[in-house]
C-alpha cells in the first residue's frame, strides 16, 4: 500500500534521510523503530507531507505522492497522528471530532447550513467516540482530558479523516502501564478492522507483540525490514541497539 | 476549571424581533424627545458596527490580527466619492462597487499576507493599509490630505431619499440586520466552526484535511466587502472622504471595537462599536483629555475583561 | 543632479538611520527577549523630547536636557514595565498591540494635559548650528554631524555591550531561549527591567537629538514607530545586527527616495505628476522594500532565533 523509495532529506549538511526505503502491506501492523536520531520523525514529516524530500519518491496506493501536500495525502486516506497531542484545546472531546469530520469532507465547507444541525457529522463523530472509547467524556474540554485520554482523542481525529493507512507518531509516548495497555488494544481493535497501521514507536515491548513487519531505521536508512522474529536476531539491528532493548523484550 | 470554547454561536432567537422593532423606532423616539442629532449618531454606529463585524470575523472567529483593516473601509468610501465626482450617484451602483472594489483589494492582499504568520502578519497588513493610506495623501486630483467632500448622499430611488437622517438610519438599519443574520449564519456553518478550528489549532486542521490557506483567504475577502460596505455609508454619512478613514489609528480604532465587544462573539462588533462611540460621545462632553480615560478603559478591559463586554454576559447568565 | 546633492542626502540618510537604530534596538530587544510587541515605543520617543524641551527652556542648556530626557523616560519605563508591561509577557500578541495601543492613548493625552496642544521649541545647541566643510564644495550642518557621530558611538557601545559582556550574554541567551536562561540563574525580571529600562533611554536620546530637527509635538511618536517596526522585522526579530543594518538601509531608502525619486520622476513625466507620485511612491517604497525583504526571507535578514 505504501512504498517508500530511496528517499534523501537534508538539512544543511546532515543528511536526517539517506536513502531511506521499505513498504507496507495492505493490512499489516508495520511499527519503525531506530535508535534516537536515526530520522524517524523526519521520515514520518515526509511520509504525511510536512516535508517535502530532496531525492526519492513515495507511492501511496499505487499513486505518487511525493510532490502533494498534507490535504491531498490526507483526502487520498494517508493520515497521520502527532506524537505532541495537537488538540482543540479548548473545545469539548465531541466536538474536536466533529471538527476533524468536517475538514476531511470533499469541496468547500457551507456557509450555510448549521453545523451544530449537521446529524451526518455528529453521527459519525458519535462512532468515532466510542471506536475510541471515549464516549463517557464527549462533553469534556479536551484540554483537561488525562494524558492517556488525549492520546485515545488524538487517535480519534485521525480516524475521523478515514484513513486507509494510518500514520502513528510514538501512541504510547508518555503513557503509564494502564494507559498503554488500553492503547495497545485499541492499535490491536484497528488492525481487526483492516486497517493498515504504520507505527512509530520506542516501546519494544508493544512493539514486538503488535507488529506484524518491523524495519529499522538507523543514520536515516532502513538497515533491516522483517518478521519480528528476524529482525530479533539481526545483527546489524542488534548492534544498532547495543542489544539491551531486544533482549529485554524477548 | 477553564471554560469550554462552544463553535456555536447562539442567537437572539425571537428577541431578534423585538430588538430590531426597537431599533427602528429609534428616530420617531429621538425626535419627540427632540434628539434628533442623535439618529446621526446611531447610524454611524451601525455603520461601525458592521466595520467592526467585518473585522471580528477574520481577527475574532478567524484569529487574524489585521492591523490594515482600516484600508478597506476607506477603499469603499473612496469608491463612492470618486463615482459621484465622476457622475455615478446611485447607490444601486455606488455601494456594489464600494463592495467590491475592497473585496478585490482584499483578495490580492489576503493572497500575500495570509502566508505569514504572527508578527510579520500584523506588519504586513499595516504595511498595505499604509500603503493605500499614502497614496490617497498623494492624489491631488481628488482633495489629498484634505479628502473629497460628497455634494450629496447617494440615490436610491423608490421615492426616498437619503438626505433625510431617518431614511439614512433605517437603510443602514436593515443593511445591518442583514449583515448580523449572514454573519450567525457563517459562524454556525461548517466554514465558520472550520474557521474558528484553525484559530483554535491551524495544524489539526490542515492534518486533518482542511484547507486552511483558503479558508482565511475566503473569510478575509468577506470582510473586506463588508469593510467597503461600512465605507460607502460612512462616506454618505460623513458627506467627505479624505484619507484619515484609512489610518493606521482608525484601523486601532476598530481592534478596540472588537476587543471591547468581544473578540469571537457573535456580538462583539455591534456592543463594541456602540460602546466606543457613546463612550466617545460621553466622555468628550465631560473633558477633552476623554482620551485618557479611553486609553485606561481599554487597558483595563485588555488586562482584566479579555473577552470584552460579550465575555461578562456570558458570566452574568452562568451566575 | 551633483554628487553634492547626494552626499547630502546620503549623509541625511546615514542620520535618520542611526536615530532609527536607537529606536529599532530597544524595540527588537524587547520582542526578541520578551516576545512582547510594545506600540508605546514611539510614545517613550516623544517623551524624551519633551523632557529635552521643557529642560532646555528652563534651563537653556542643551546638554543638560539630553541627561534629563534620557534620566526621565528610563525611568518612566521601568516604571511602566514593572506595574503594568510584566503582565502582558504571557499575552498573545493582540492583547499586547491592544494594551500599548491604549498606553499610546494615555501617554498622548498626558503630555497634552502638561504641556498643551502647540509644539515645542527646542533649539540646536548654538555652538553647533552652523555648518561645517567637510571637502571643498560641501557644506553639512554640525548638528547633524554630532547626530551621526552620537548613534555611530551607541551602536559600538551597543555592539561592545551585547558581544563583549555578561550581560550582552544573558541578553543573548534571552532572545535565543528564555527558560534555558533562566535555569542558568539569570534573574530574568531584573534582566526585562533593565532592557526596557535601557531601550526607554535609548528612545529618549533618539528623541532629544531630533528634538531641534522635527516637530516636538503630540503623536510624533507614531509614524516613527512604523518605521522601527518596519526596521525590526526586515532585520529580523532579536537581532541588534539586523536592528542596525535595517535602520541603515531604511533610513537611507526614506531619505533619498524623498528628494531623488521627484527628482527622477521629473525627468521621465510631467512636473505635476513628479510633485504628486513622487512623495506617495517615497511613502510606499519602505514598505515595498519590507515586503520583497520578507519574500526573500521570511524571518528576515539576521533572525535571532536560528
Amino acid at each position: 500500500m505504501l512504498e517508500v523509495k530511496n528517499l534523501v532529506k537534508r538539512f544543511g549538511a546532515l543528511a536526517a534521510t539517506d536513502g531511506a526505503s521499505f513498504d507496507v502491506q495492505p493490512g499489516e501492523l508495520h511499527a519503525l523503530i531506530g535508535p534516537n536520531g536515526a530520522g524517524k520523525t523526519t521520515l514520518i514529516h515526509q511520509i504525511s507531507g510536512a516535508l517535502q524530500p530532496d531525492a526519492g519518491a513515495i507511492v501511496f496506493d499505487g499513486h505518487d505522492v511525493t510532490r502533494q501536500g498534507v490535504a491531498h495525502r490526507v483526502q487520498a486516506g494517508l493520515v497521520r497522528s502527532f506524537q505532541i497531542t495537537s488538540l482543540f484545546k479548548p473545545c469539548s472531546v465531541r466536538d474536536n471530532l466533529v471538527l476533524a469530520v468536517l475538514a476531511r469532507r470533499e469541496g468547500a465547507p457551507s456557509w450555510w447550513r448549521s453545523a451544530r444541525a449537521d446529524a451526518t457529522a455528529h453521527a459519525e463523530a458519535d462512532a468515532l467516540l466510542v471506536r475510541v472509547g471515549l464516549r463517557a467524556l464527549a462533553d469534556r474540554l479536551a484540554g483537561e482530558l488525562a494524558h492517556g485520554e488525549q492520546r485515545q482523542l488524538e487517535v480519534g481525529l485521525a480516524l475521523a479523516a478515514r484513513p486507509r493507512l494510518l500514520l502513528l507518531d510514538e501512541p504510547l509516548a508518555g503513557m503509564g502501564p494502564d494507559e498503554s495497555a488500553r492503547m495497545v488494544e485499541l492499535l490491536q481493535a484497528l488492525k481487526a478492522e483492516g486497517l493498515t497501521l504504520l507505527l512509530v514507536e520506542h516501546d519494544m515491548d508493544a512493539v514486538f507483540r503488535l507488529a506484524d513487519r518491523i524495519s529499522t531505521l538507523v543514520g536515516g536508512r532502513v538497515i533491516a525490514s522483517g518478521s519480528p522474529a528476524a529482525i530479533r536476531e539481526h545483527p546489524e539491528v542488534r548492534r544498532a541497539y547495543l542489544g539491551d532493548e531486544l533482549e529485554a523484550a524477548s | 476549571m477553564a471554560e469550554i470554547r462552544s463553535l456555536h454561536h447562539r442567537g437572539l432567537g425571537r428577541r431578534t424581533w423585538v430588538l430590531l422593532a426597537v431599533l427602528a423606532a429609534l428616530p420617531p423616539l429621538l425626535q419627540a424627545a427632540g434628539l434628533e442629532f442623535y439618529t446621526v449618531v446611531a447610524t454611524r454606529i451601525l455603520a461601525f458596527a458592521i466595520a467592526a463585524s467585518s473585522l471580528n470575523l477574520i481577527l475574532g472567529f478567524g484569529g487574524l490580527v489585521s492591523f490594515g483593516h482600516a484600508a478597506y473601509i476607506g477603499l469603499g468610501a473612496y469608491t463612492v466619492g470618486v463615482l459621484m465626482d465622476a457622475g455615478v450617484t446611485s447607490a444601486w451602483i455606488a455601494w456594489p462597487a464600494a463592495m467590491a472594489v475592497s473585496a478585490l483589494a482584499a483578495a490580492v492582499i489576503g493572497a500575500i499576507s495570509l502566508r505569514t504568520r504572527g508578527v510579520y502578519f500584523i506588519m504586513i497588513t499595516l504595511a498595505f493599509a499604509q500603503m493605500f493610506y499614502f497614496l490617497a495623501v498623494s492624489l491631488k486630483a481628488y482633495g489629498g490630505d484634505d479628502g473629497l467632500p460628497l455634494p450629496q448622499r447617494s440615490v436610491i430611488g423608490l421615492g426616498a431619499e437619503l438626505k433625510d437622517d431617518a431614511t439614512f438610519y433605517w437603510v443602514a438599519l436593515a443593511l445591518f440586520a442583514t449583515v448580523m443574520a449572514g454573519l450567525q449564519r457563517l459562524v454556525n456553518s461548517p466554514f465558520g466552526w472550520l474557521l474558528q478550528g484553525a484559530r483554535e489549532n491551524e495544524v489539526r486542521v490542515e492534518a486533518a484535511g482542511g484547507r486552511v490557506f483558503a479558508l482565511r483567504w475566503q473569510a478575509f475577502v468577506l470582510a473586506g466587502a463588508l469593510a467597503g460596505l461600512s465605507g460607502a455609508l460612512l462616506a454618505n454619512l460623513n458627506g467627505l472622504v479624505t484619507p484619515h478613514l484609512m489610518h493606521w489609528s482608525q484601523s486601532g480604532q476598530l481592534m478596540v471595537m472588537v476587543i471591547i465587544g468581544g473578540a469571537g462573539a457573535l456580538w462583539g462588533g455591534p456592543l463594541g462599536a456602540a460602546a466606543l462611540l457613546l463612550l466617545e460621545e460621553l466622555l468628550s462632553g465631560v473633558t477633552l483629555h476623554w482620551q485618557l480615560g479611553l486609553g485606561a478603559l481599554l487597558l483595563l478591559v485588555v488586562l482584566y475583561a479579555p473577552r470584552g463586554l460579550a465575555g461578562l454576559g456570558r458570566k452574568a447568565r452562568r451566575a | 543632479m551633483d554628487w553634492i546633492l547626494i552626499t547630502e542626502q546620503l549623509l541625511n540618510g546615514l542620520q535618520f538611520g542611526l536615530m532609527l537604530f536607537l529606536l529599532a534596538a530597544g524595540l527588537t530587544l524587547v520582542f526578541g527577549i520578551m516576545d512582547m510587541i510594545n506600540l508605546a515605543h514611539g510614545s517613550l520617543y516623544m517623551v524624551g523630547a519633551y523632557l529635552a524641551a521643557a529642560t532646555a527652556a528652563a534651563t537653556g542648556s542643551f546638554g543638560l536636557a539630553v541627561v534629563a530626557a534620557i534620566a526621565g523616560t528610563a525611568i518612566l519605563g521601568m516604571a511602566l514595565e514593572v506595574t503594568l508591561l510584566r503582565k502582558l509577557y504571557a499575552r498573545d500578541h493582540l492583547s499586547q498591540v491592544l494594551a500599548t495601543f491604549a498606553l499610546i492613548l494615555m501617554l498622548n493625552e498626558g503630555v497634552r494635559i502638561l504641556w498643551g496642544d502647540q509644539p515645542l521649541m527646542l533649539n540646536t545647541p548654538a555652538a553647533l548650528s552652523g555648518p561645517v566643510e567637510l571637502l571643498p564644495g560641501l557644506h553639512y550642518p554640525a548638528y547633524r554631524l554630532l547626530i551621526i557621530g552620537v548613534g555611530l558611538a551607541v551602536a559600538l557601545l551597543l555592539w561592545v555591550l551585547v558581544t563583549r559582556t555578561r550581560y550582552g550574554a544573558w541578553v543573548r541567551a534571552g532572545a535565543s531561549n528564555r527558560q534555558m536562561a533562566t535555569a542558568m540563574g539569570v534573574n530574568i525580571r531584573a534582566l526585562f527591567t533593565a532592557v526596557f529600562g535601557f531601550g526607554a533611554a535609548l528612545c529618549a536620546l533618539a528623541g532629544a537629538l531630533l528634538g531641534p530637527l522635527l516637530a516636538v509635538q503630540v503623536g510624533m511618536g507614531e509614524s516613527i514607530l512604523i518605521l522601527a517596526f518596519v526596521v525590526i522585522v526586515v532585520g529580523g526579530i532579536g537581532s541588534v545586527r539586523g536592528a542596525l543594518v535595517g535602520s541603515l538601509l531604511v533610513g537611507l531608502v526614506d531619505t533619498a527616495s524623498r528628494t531623488l525619486l521627484p527628482a527622477a520622476l521629473r525627468q521621465l513625466a510631467s512636473p505635476e505628476v513628479a510633485s504628486n507620485l513622487g512623495p506617495a511612491l517615497a511613502s510606499i517604497l519602505i514598505y515595498v522594500l519590507m515586503a520583497a525583504i520578507l519574500f526573500w526571507k521570511p524571518r528576515g535578514l539576521f533572525p535571532a532565533h536560528g
